[in-house]
Parts: structure tokens; C-alpha cells; sequence
């Protein structure tokens, strides 16, 4: 044990003495030469985590020199969208992070815009969504859960960590939906935290919890719940033993997104820049230790690409908060 | 579990383990006292550079950073009415009248004091109990936290002093109706008038640094004359004598330890927090108290400074139990740290202190150490941050301005917040100087948010029936607590009334 606290001593010493300096020493090298992370959030939110591990990996990988963060929240996400399009001449070195709930604000209207009026650079991470239950609970699979479901809409209920309407709430209306039940019945009981969420899934008041996977992992780790089901296409690599809504017979698959936008009316050869940025990165064993300690799931989705997926996504989420009166 | 803590011991008194608890404790307090600027920011800043650590030593240095910051936030909330951080708000109740008449020395002690013992009886609870008080954690519904906040709610005639019980209410309705500003949990938002800034509703800090502070500082520029003799007192560097007799050591003692109990308990819930504990341990001492020290509440009370000091310190040691042993946060500070503890490998849960009992015990052994790191790092530091109050008044008021529109701004980085803080803080010159009291609104507003939205989950739960009122048993035992709590002081009145209407009889028979 003392060498090891003698070793964490040294690393004390190292990361207290490098960390001012660590985001310029490969300047000359770069690639890109700075970059500047706009994120709509507080400090510790996921868009927060996402910018800051993303700028982490390419500052160490040395393919961008210099990267700078600034948290800007407030309207849902809107400040800063609207700073960007307002500031736009001046933000050339700017990437604003974003992701799924960008497509649902803009389709609540709680703010104007929508991502055509920035410049998509790529989605770049992405999160399944997952359901989760106690480990005493009663279901052992999706097919009981709807089972039930379908006798009595009331008797299941969904706890999520966002408001009504919010996407926790949408991905279980619609696995619902895809399984021939009613959406609209779906009783889904809104907390103000994912944590608060899952106390509330353990202290017996809810029968199941929407969140995503990599939440879902660490909560099942932590030895109090179980896995049902997650969203993707597949199983994943770094949870074979997840099935997959689809394998329960459950046509519905849905990824939460994480990505980059940049200003409006911003030249070509930026966002090719930013692109080629952000794709060299995945090679480098920097990125692998960013995404294996946040357990991220890379999905690169770069320019057209990523916008047809944003319309695609939009159709769907727009055509099911129809179905559910949000619009 | 001795095997455990024995290691967890060795663990944190290693050379670097104790110095990591020194400069998380000594960084938690300055940034706790600097207005705004909470223990949230600093530890995500602070993630990063700790990757290279070992996680204990990482923990220990953030949960240092963490209770550093609510034994500091007290400090500006004393000195300068401007709380360094949500859980210091009720913190100035008592302790800012207290620096005023010119004992800012006693009311920093005793903030140190008072955290001093919440932060180590609870850190010993922890020891003794933590993997038990799982299950606590565990066991409280929706309908459980809003017959809390119910309770929480009869605090307010703490806030009353003679014949202002009304206004009292007032003000508290004012508070609940101001927690309703913003998106609900439905998706609907709320009383924005098409401001998307006010979408996310109010912020807590916000409101109590304009209703506080800010407003406390432009009284002074309006009304200079009325602050002379205040202002001689604190121009003379007053600090006042830091003892505390032993009397009022006594006296103080039950208050610290129910205050403790209270906090800690509270912390260990997820769905409440520092915050709501030490509202609510203000509220208990106010309804505890005898008849003569009630009327100080508010006014100056050792009491009412050293109940939500402890609380406060208990609670934010109380929500790593949740945090450790069932890997849930309770608020957003225990959040980052989650994610922090889940990237460094390290899983939170049932197991964690059977799997990892190093870092499990480690961190509790080194609160314990913490608290008597913060003791030692403050106490000789009072005379020198109370001078603060000796700077002249055309210093003082432009720094207490600076600061807290800064630390505001800090908050969000958001321009719109400081002119919403100045529109606050005009408006609550207003209602100051219509002599309406201030503190009950900043209390219906914490409690307010909470109990509606544990109040509507438990309605839709129970399917839009609200027979969990009498069904629930825990939700039954608060509220018929809440019930005698507002009964004893009637019963005290009609008794004293009683009383009085026999005596007059005597004497009546007397003359007769």
C-alpha cells in the first residue's frame, strides 16, 4: 500500500505541475490550432463531460493545440445557440456540443432555432437508451413488462430523470408503441435527476426506469438493478450479456447522440478541418481512455450524413410527440 | 468491517492522504466563501487532474472540497448577509444580526463550532452505520418528501416575531408562488412571459444573495443615517469576544446534537440535501425553544446560528451514505463525484465497501480528520476575515456588490441573471421597508419546488388519488408530527391564557 500512495504522490506532484501546461506542448504539431468548446450546460452535465473529454483527447493526441471551454446554460440550451448564430463573425475556432434534446426543444419550440440554423460537423458518441429494474422486481424480460402493460397500461410505471415529454419519457411511449400498445397510456412519472430516479425505482414507487445504457451499466454494476432491455441495432461489445429490445421482439431501436455544431455561414475548409480533426482522434489511444472511462459508444456521423440522421430523428421524435399531444 | 476500518485508517494517514484532505479542506473553504462560487464548479474543474490519483486519495481530496465549502460558505453569510453557498442560506438568519451588534467573532466561532460537531458526529454515525443506512436511503416515496417538506413548512413561525405571523405567511406564499416560475415536471413551463432565460425557473443563490446581500448593501447607500450606530460599532473592527461561555456551551449542546441527528438523517435521503436541512433544523430549534429565546430567533440567536450550521455540515456528510452504498447522488455535487469514483474504476454500491473497503473507509476516516483540519485552519484565521467588516462603508458596500453580482455570474455566465438579481434586490428594498420579513420567502421557496413535485408523482403514482396522505405510514407519522408541532405553541397560549384568567380571578377575590 505505500508504494502505491508513494507512487500517487509523484503523480500528484506531475499532474499539479503539468496541468496549466499540458494544452499547449505540442502546439506546433497540431493539426487544428485551438479550439473553443461552447457548452450550453453547467459544469458536470453530460454535454460538459462530452466537451471536455473531447478537447482532453485531441489537446493530448496533439491534433489541436489549444482548446478552451465555456459553459453557457440557461433556456434549455437556447443561450447559447442563439450567442453562436448572434456572434457568429467571431466564432471561426468555435464548437458548440450537443445532442438529442436539441431536436426535441426545437420541435417544443423552446427556442427558435433548430440545428439548420448552425453548421452540423459530426456527431461523434453516442448512448443507447435502456430500461432497468430492481432485482427484486418481478419481470425478468421486456415481454412480461408488456405483457402487463397491455392489461393494464397504469400498473407499470416508468420512472425517468427529465419532465414529461423529455426523451427518457419518449424512448418508453415509443418501445410501447413498437410493441402494438398505446403510447399515450404510458404512465411515466418524471424526477428532476436521473439519481432521483433511480432512488425512487428502489424505494418500490415505480416499476421501471428509462435511462440510457452507459447510466444503466453503472447502475447494475453497483449491484441493485437489473438490465431489461437497450435500444440498439445489436448487442453491444462492452455488455454482451444486454439484450436488445429488437432480439424481445421489439422493432424499435433509438440512439441518443452526442456531436459537434459550428457557427453559421462558417467557410468549408473549417468544418473539413474540424471533421478530419475529430476522425483522426479515434485512433489514438488518448480517445480510447477518455471513451473507456466514460463508456461512450463511437458513432461517427460526419456533415450530410449527419444531418440526414438529425432529419430522420426529427421525423420520428416529431411524428410520436404528435401521437402524445406535445405538438 | 474492523479489518476495513483499521485499513481505512492506515489508508488515510498516509503523507499524501493527509495532505490531500489539508488542501481539499483549505481550497473548500475559500471557495465556499466566496459568494456564488459553490463546491460544484471547483471539484468538476478539479476532475481532471485527478485521474492520475489513486481513488481514494481522489475522493478524499473532492469530499475535502465539499464539506470545506459548507463550513466556509457560513463565513460570508455571517459577516457580509451574502450566503457562499445554498446550504449557508439560513445560516444568516441568526448569524449576520449577530456580526452586526458586533459579535462577529462569537457568531464565526460558533459556525466553526457547530460544523465542527455536525461534520464529526456524523462522520462517526457514518462509521458505525453507513452500509446499515442503506436501507433509509431506500425506504422514503415521493409522498414520504412532501409530508417532509410539509413539516418543513412550520418553520415559518420561526420567521414570525409579534403579531407579524401574517406577514410571515405572506411572505412564504410569495416564496412557494416565485418556485413555480419555469418548466414543471409535465413539460410545461410556467409563468416565462416568453423569457427563455426564465425557462429553468428561479435559482435558489440567486434569489438569496439579491434578497440578502444586495439588498442589505443598497439599504445602506438609501438609508445611511439609520445604520450610524451599527456601522461605529463595526468601523471600530469590533470583533467581540470569540469565547463562548460555558453556559451558553450548555445551553447550545442539545441543539448541535439534535441538529446533527436531523442533518445527518436528512443528507441521507437522495431527494433532500444540505439545503432543506438546515431549513428545517432552524425550523425544529424555533419550535423547540422556551418562550424568551424564541423571540431572539432571527434577531441575533445563538441558537438559530448553530442548528443550521450543524445541520447543514451533518447533511452533507449523511449524502455520501446513498452515494457510497447505493451509488445514487443526491444532489449535484455527489453527482460529479459519482461520475468521477465510476470513471477511476471504482463502483459505488452494496458491495463497494466489501469489494473496496479501502476507498469506502478511507473517505469516512478522513472526514473525520477533515473536520479537525477545517477546526484548526479557521478558527485562527476569525480575527483576520472579521476585520473585514472594519473596512469603511464606501469600501464595503461596493466589494459586498461586486462580489455577489460576480458570484452570481459565475453560476450560469449568464448576463441576464444579474439583471434579474438587481430587479430582486429592488423589490425586496420595497418589501424591506414596508418591514415585511424576507427569510420566510427564501424558505418557501426551497421547500415549495420540492414539495410540489414530490406532491404530483405521488398523485400519479397512486392514480390521481391522494390516499397515500393516511396510507403511507411514514407519510402518516410526519404528518401527524407537523400536527403537533403547530399544536404545541396553542397549547402553550391557551395553558398561559388559562393561567392568566385565574389569576386575574384572584385577585379579583383579592379586592373583593
Amino acid at each position: 500500500m505505500f508504494t502505491l500512495s508513494r507512487r500517487s504522490f509523484v503523480a500528484t506532484m506531475a499532474a499539479v505541475g503539468l496541468s496549466a501546461t499540458v494544452g499547449m506542448a505540442s502546439a506546433q504539431a497540431a493539426d487544428v490550432e485551438k479550439i473553443h468548446f461552447l457548452i450550453p450546460g453547467g459544469a458536470g452535465g453530460g454535454w460538459d463531460g462530452t466537451a471536455r473529454g473531447t478537447g482532453e483527447a485531441l489537446t493530448k493526441a496533439g491534433i489541436v493545440g489549444q482548446a478552451s471551454y465555456e459553459n453557457m446554460s440557461g433556456g434549455g440550451g437556447g443561450k447559447a445557440i442563439a450567442h453562436l448564430i448572434e456572434t457568429a463573425g467571431r466564432q471561426d475556432d468555435t464548437l458548440m456540443v450537443n445532442s438529442t434534446p436539441i431536436v426535441i426543444r426545437s420541435l417544443t419550440k423552446v427556442f427558435p432555432q433548430s440545428f439548420r440554423d448552425l453548421t452540423p460537423v459530426a456527431g461523434t458518441i453516442g448512448d443507447y437508451a435502456a430500461f432497468v429494474v430492481p432485482n427484486n422486481s418481478k419481470y425478468q424480460n421486456f415481454s412480461e413488462v408488456i405483457a402487463d402493460f397491455m392489461a393494464d397500461p397504469s400498473s407499470v410505471k416508468v420512472a425517468g430523470g427529465s419532465a414529461r415529454g423529455s426523451m427518457d419519457h419518449l424512448v418508453a411511449a415509443y418501445a410501447f408503441k413498437a410493441a402494438g400498445g398505446d403510447p399515450k397510456k404510458v404512465k411515466y412519472i418524471p424526477y428532476d435527476a436521473g439519481g432521483k430516479a433511480m432512488a425512487g425505482l428502489l424505494s418500490g414507487e415505480t416499476s421501471m426506469l428509462s435511462t440510457g445504457l452507459s447510466e444503466a451499466l453503472d447502475l447494475a454494476r453497483a449491484g441493485e438493478v437489473r438490465i431489461l432491455a437497450m435500444t440498439g441495432e445489436e448487442r453491444i461489445k462492452d455488455a454482451p450479456e444486454v439484450p436488445t429490445l429488437k432480439e424481445q421482439g421489439v422493432d424499435a431501436t433509438f440512439v441518443n447522440w452526442r456531436g459537434f455544431f459550428a457557427a453559421p455561414g462558417i467557410s468549408a475548409d473549417k468544418v473539413a478541418a474540424f471533421q478530419a480533426a475529430l476522425e483522426k482522434m479515434y485512433a489514438t489511444p488518448e480517445w480510447e481512455e477518455v471513451r473507456k472511462r466514460n463508456g461512450w459508444v463511437e458513432i461517427y456521423n460526419p456533415g450530410d450524413k449527419f444531418v440526414s440522421f438529425l432529419e430522420g430523428q426529427e421525423q420520428v421524435i416529431g411524428d410520436l410527440m404528435k401521437e402524445l399531444g406535445f405538438l | 468491517m474492523l479489518e476495513g476500518i483499521l485499513q481505512g485508517i492506515t489508508t488515510a494517514a498516509t503523507p499524501v492522504n493527509l495532505m490531500m484532505v489539508f488542501i481539499g479542506c483549505f481550497a473548500g473553504t475559500f471557495i465556499g466563501m466566496l459568494p456564488g462560487l459553490g463546491p460544484i464548479s471547483a471539484i468538476a474543474l478539479m476532475i481532471p487532474i485527478t485521474y492520475s490519483f489513486e481513488p481514494s486519495t481522489a475522493l478524499i481530496l473532492m469530499a475535502g472540497v465539499y464539506y470545506g465549502a459548507i463550513f466556509g460558505g457560513s463565513t460570508s453569510s455571517i459577516l457580509i448577509n451574502a450566503p457562499g453557498v445554498a446550504g449557508t442560506v439560513a445560516t444568516a438568519f441568526d448569524g449576520y444580526p449577530l456580526a452586526k451588534q458586533g459579535h462577529a467573532g462569537k457568531a464565526l466561532a460558533l459556525a466553526a463550532y457547530a460544523s465542527f460537531s455536525g461534520g464529526t458526529i456524523s462522520a462517526i454515525l457514518l462509521l458505525i452505520a453507513a452500509p446499515a443506512l442503506a436501507s433509509v436511503s431506500k425506504s422514503f416515496q415521493s409522498s414520504d418528501y412532501f409530508a417532509l417538506m410539509i413539516m418543513g413548512l412550520t418553520a415559518v413561525s420561526a420567521f414570525a416575531g409579534k403579531g407579524k405571523f401574517l406577514l410571515a405567511i405572506l411572505m412564504t406564499l410569495l416564496g412557494l408562488m416565485l418556485s413555480t416560475i419555469g418548466q414543471d415536471q409535465t413539460g410545461v413551463p410556467r409563468f416565462h412571459f416568453g423569457i427563455a432565460d426564465l425557462y429553468d425557473g428561479l435559482d435558489f443563490l440567486l434569489l438569496a444573495m439579491a434578497t440578502f446581500a444586495l439588498s442589505e448593501a443598497l439599504m445602506v447607500v438609501l438609508k445611511p443615517q439609520s445604520d450610524t450606530k451599527e456601522s461605529e460599532a463595526a468601523a471600530k473592527g469590533k470583533l467581540g469576544s470569540m469565547k463562548i461561555t460555558r453556559d451558553e456551551a450548555k445551553d447550545l449542546a442539545p441543539t448541535v446534537g439534535r441538529s446533527s441527528l436531523l442533518g445527518f438523517f436528512v443528507g441521507v435521503l437522495p431527494g433532500a440535501g444540505a439545503t432543506i436541512a438546515s431549513f428545517l433544523a432552524y425550523g425544529m430549534e424555533r419550535n423547540l425553544a422556551p418562550k424568551k429565546e424564541k423571540e431572539k430567533f432571527g434577531k441575533g440567536s445563538l441558537r438559530g446560528l448553530a442548528a443550521p450550521e450543524t445541520a447543514n455540515n451533518a447533511a452533507c456528510s449523511g449524502s455520501f451514505v446513498p452515494l457510497l452504498t447505493l451509488g445514487i447522488p443526491g444532489s449535484g455535487t455527489t453527482a460529479i463525484m459519482l461520475g468521477a469514483l465510476i470513471s477511476y474504476g471504482v463502483q459505488p454500491g452494496p458491495r463497494l465497501f466489501v469489494e473496496n473497503p479501502t476507498v469506502f473507509w478511507s473517505v469516512i476516516i478522513s472526514m473525520y480528520i477533515g473536520n479537525v483540519i477545517l477546526l484548526i485552519l479557521n478558527l485562527p484565521l476569525i480575527p483576520y476575515i472579521a476585520r473585514l467588516l472594519a473596512l469603511p462603508r464606501q469600501i464595503l458596500t461596493p466589494l459586498i456588490l461586486f462580489f455577489s453580482l460576480m458570484g452570481v455570474y459565475l453560476l450560469s455566465n449568464n448576463t441576464f441573471d444579474i439583471h434579474l438579481m438587481v430587479i430582486v434586490a429592488v423589490v425586496a428594498i420595497v418589501i424591506r421597508l414596508m418591514d415585511f420579513p424576507l427569510a420566510p420567502m427564501l424558505m418557501g421557496f426551497i421547500l415549495g419546488g420540492m414539495m410540489e413535485e414530490n406532491f404530483r408523482r405521488a398523485i400519479t403514482i397512486n392514480d390521481e388519488s391522494i390516499s397515500f396522505l393516511w396510507e403511507r405510514p411514514i407519510t402518516l407519522s410526519i404528518l401527524i408530527v407537523t400536527i403537533l408541532l403547530l399544536m404545541a405553541p396553542l397549547i402553550g397560549t391557551f395553558r398561559e391564557m388559562r393561567a392568566k384568567r385565574l389569576r386575574d380571578r384572584l385577585a379579583m377575590d383579592g379586592e373583593l
